[in-house]
This record gives structure tokens, C-alpha cells and sequence, in this order.
């Protein structure tokens, strides 16, 4: 079965408070380096569906529920079982 | 004139919301997420709360049970709706309103008592009060952020459909054009992030500068609207 993995973040127009006060508390960890930071979501899931069904489906899930296009954005892809985020968990 | 106040799991102002409802003179009347019908009610209440945890984002999941589709079908029809904090979440991830809620811009909860003025004052829910404010309402919110594309702003102001606005220098969490409240295009339903059903009796500390609207929502129903459900 395939496993699809979304990421969502705002739209880039859109303030991300939690994003900015990263980006402010980084420097003072020693990481002056890092910029434009964002905050999203990793959403994983198996899919019991294949071919043009698959991104069909994805993206009806992701466009109706699992993000509000007024403020998100998403990608999407298929994963195999070492691209998982808890792979090394 | 019956007022049906939606219980989803995880609401909390839903007893508040009947009470300012039988406060201002209406009947209030409970009614629970899983049903399919609104029982006859006049006016639908979505009250405050963590809806489902706020899992996903605000209001996400509370827009897919099973009562919304009436809620919907009620609205279409020209039935009032009014959608208080998490409420508002939920009618604006219902596409009943547009724009939405995002984490206010200072990341803090926000619970305190803020002015706002009522700019319109002909929707079922404002046609009680008698002069456009400022009137004083407790807010109690951490996505209260009100946000739109420009487009959508510049049309909802053009169509008159902000109906309450934060004072200039006190916009609580960062909403756009400080927007605290706005309405569908015919006006029937209504969203705002203060809680006026806190703000009904003066003994307590929200004062009653919001019975206006409870009052007004229940007398002075115009005809044409109960006869066209």
C-alpha cells in the first residue's frame, strides 16, 4: 500500500508568528545562519488506492480537509518506508 | 422566536449562549452535533470552545458533523446564524463565511475585555443595538487573527460586510483591518471572535453591553423572513 506524505505550511503572503520567533531565538543558540524560517505541518499516511487514483485522491483529502486553501499551502509525495519522519524512532 | 444553541464536543460557551438567548427574551434551545435536524428553531447559535481539541486547525473537523448540513441548508434559506469565537472558526472552514482565523499575531491568549464598534447595524444579530458603539465585550481567543486576501477585504468593506471592527491602536491580535466580525452577503449569517454572551447581565464582570443584541434577535422578526422557511 502506498504512503504518502503531505507538508503544509501558511502561504508565504501570510504571517507565521510561531516561524518569527524562531527565527529570532536562533541566533541567540548560535545558529545567526538561519533565516526565513516557517512553521507547518508533516501529515503521513498509507493509501489503499494506486495510479491516477492516488493523486486524485491526495489531492481531494488534502484540498478539502487536511489543509484551508485560504491560508495553506502543500506538497505531497510518495514515501517509501525509510523516508518516513519516525523511520530511525 | 426559539433559539437552537449547537453542542459539539468540546464546546464551552454553548450554556452561556442559551442563557443570553432567554436573557434577551428567546427561547433557548439545545441542540447536539450528531443530529440531522435544527428541531424548528429561528436562529442557530455556534458557540465558543476547543471543538474537537481544535485537532487539524480550529473549527476543521466541527464543519464535517452531521448537524452542518442543516446548518447550511438553514442558512441558504435565510436563516440567522451567528458563529461566537470558535464558532466563527467553524462557519469560516465551512466556506458559510469568508476569510479565516489564524494564531494571533502576538502568539499569546488573549482573555480580556476589548471595545468594538458595530458597523452595521441591519443583520438579525445587530438590529438591536441603537447607535454603533464602541461597546465593550470580553474576548477570549489564541486564533483570533482574522485574515482574508486583499481582494476579499477590499470587497467585504465595499459590500458593507464587516460588522464589527477592534478601536484603531487596539486591535487585540493582529486581524486584518482590525476586524473583529463579518457577514455572509445577504447578511443572515454572522461570525465574531468576542463572546457577547458573556456580555449580558451587569452583575457579572462582562457587563450587558451585548443583551442589545440577544434582544434584538428575538423581538422584531421581520415577516418576510419567517415566512420564507
Amino acid at each position: 500500500m502506498p504512503r504518502v506524505a503531505i507538508d503544509v505550511l501558511l502561504k508565504r503572503e501570510i504571517l507565521d508568528p510561531q516561524g518569527r520567533a524562531l527565527e529570532r531565538a536562533l541566533p541567540g543558540l548560535g545558529h545567526g545562519e538561519a533565516s526565513d524560517v516557517r512553521v507547518g505541518k508533516h501529515i503521513e499516511l498509507d493509501l489503499d488506492v494506486s495510479g491516477d487514483e492516488l493523486a486524485t485522491t491526495v489531492e481531494s483529502m488534502a484540498h478539502d480537509f487536511l489543509t484551508n486553501p485560504v491560508i495553506e499551502t502543500y506538497v505531497w509525495r510518495i514515501i517509501q518506508p525509510d523516508e518516513r519522519a519516525d523511520a530511525n524512532s | 422566536m426559539r433559539v437552537g444553541v449547537i453542542t459539539f464536543p468540546g464546546s464551552l460557551d454553548d450554556h452561556d449562549a442559551l442563557a443570553a438567548a432567554t436573557r434577551g427574551g428567546a427561547e433557548g434551545v439545545g441542540l447536539w452535533h450528531g443530529d440531522t435536524d435544527l428541531s424548528g428553531v429561528d436562529a442557530v447559535v455556534l458557540p465558543g470552545g476547543f471543538s474537537y481539541g481544535d485537532y487539524l486547525r480550529t473549527g476543521a473537523i466541527a464543519q464535517h458533523a452531521p448537524i452542518m448540513a442543516a446548518v447550511r441548508a438553514f442558512a441558504a434559506d435565510g436563516g440567522p446564524v451567528l458563529g461566537i469565537c470558535n464558532g466563527f472558526q467553524i462557519l469560516c472552514e465551512a466556506g458559510l463565511l469568508p476569510g479565516a482565523l489564524l494564531r494571533n499575531s502576538g502568539l499569546r491568549f488573549v482573555s480580556r475585555p476589548v471595545f468594538v464598534t458595530v458597523e452595521r447595524r441591519d443583520t438579525p444579530f445587530t438590529r438591536g443595538f441603537d447607535h454603533p458603539g464602541p461597546w465593550s465585550v470580553p474576548l477570549k481567543s489564541g486564533e483570533g487573527c482574522y485574515h482574508a486576501d486583499p481582494a476579499t477585504l477590499d470587497r467585504l468593506e465595499a459590500e458593507d460586510r464587516v460588522v464589527f471592527r477592534y478601536l484603531p491602536g487596539d486591535n487585540p491580535n493582529g486581524s486584518a483591518r482590525n476586524i473583529a466580525g463579518v457577514s455572509n452577503e445577504a447578511g443572515n449569517v454572522v461570525g465574531l471572535m468576542p463572546h457577547p454572551e458573556h456580555a449580558v447581565d451587569d452583575d457579572l464582570a462582562g457587563g450587558d453591553d451585548f443583551l442589545a443584541m440577544f434582544a434584538g434577535l428575538a423581538s422584531d422578526v421581520p415577516e418576510h423572513e419567517s415566512l420564507s422557511r
